[in-house]
């Protein structure tokens, strides 16, 4: 493989999985469940995104990078369902989020 | 009918991208499957604009590159937040409202919000989506609407 393709790829995947550890990081750090739905999202999109990108550039032109691009859009598609399913579900079962300014005019 | 046919060349090209073996059988067995399917789904009413918008894609050619360089931003932005050793968060609940007429862009508008790290639709009330955003920047930046003007192109490209 070319060299630069290869650093490309070491350089994707390296940074994808740095995000994957901030994302980590973020969810011990925040205050609660809200707010760490915000720090997980980071591992669904820059984390994942990078780590497949990487893989992409390894596997170069073939059928397997076309496999890994629909897992992509596969990621992209369904974790804000997941994410949205879990803060929707805090909502109606009335969790109250940390906030330091409530703009609906519901008061908390 | 447009729809059944496009949506059979779809599934073709989805099966033969995941398979990889192009033998007779194989073939012949994934444009049966996709026939069967796209006319299965056209008894079944699925394969309307909703089920299937293959009108949109030429409008997410320019929406999802714009999507994915603002996911990029804010993933960036919220890292360095996670990063800060003072954590400095300013949680916030706002609600903005959507001018999206058609359920695709809906879903598409409250999906981009939450795919976009810092903001998360919670509930949807009428024209009105719920969000919550990690610092007060985030909730004006949504708030100002750019990413709800795109959205509304997006779907008037019919």
């Amino acid at each position: 493989m070319d060299a630069a393709l290869y650093f490309l790829s070491w350089a994707l995947l390296a940074g994808g999985g740095f995000f994957c550890v901030v994302g980590a990081v973020g969810i011990l750090r925040m205050p609660d469940a809200f707010t760490r739905l915000h720090a997980a999202s980071i591992i669904d999109t820059l984390g994942v995104g990078m780590i497949i990108a990487g893989l992409m550039v390894q596997s170069g032109l073939t059928l397997t990078t076309a496999r890994l691009g629909i897992i992509l859009v596969l990621v992209f598609f369904t974790s804000p369902v997941a994410s949205h399913a879990i803060a929707r579900s805090m909502r109606h079962r009335n969790v109250k989020p940390v906030l330091s300014e409530d703009r609906t005019g519901e008061g908390s | 009918m447009g729809q059944v046919i496009s949506l059979t060349i779809v599934l073709l090209v989805f099966w033969l991208t995941l398979s990889g073996h192009y033998t007779t059988f194989l073939i012949t067995a994934g444009v049966i499957s996709a026939v069967a399917i796209a006319l299965l789904a056209y008894r079944m009413d699925i394969s309307d604009r909703e089920g299937h918008p293959i009108h949109l894609g030429l409008a997410s050619i320019t929406y999802w590159p714009w999507l994915v360089w603002q996911i990029i931003l804010s993933a960036l932005n919220v890292t360095r937040i996670i990063i800060n050793p003072n954590l400095p968060i300013s949680p916030t609940l706002t609600r903005v409202t959507m001018t999206q007429k058609t359920d695709v862009a809906r879903v598409t508008y409250a999906n981009s919000i939450t795919l976009t790290p810092g903001t998360i639709s919670v509930d949807v009330e009428g024209d009105e989506i719920l969000v919550h955003a990690i610092t007060s920047d985030n909730a004006s930046d949504l708030e100002a609407g750019d990413m709800d003007r795109r959205c509304t192109r997006f779907e008037g490209k019919v």
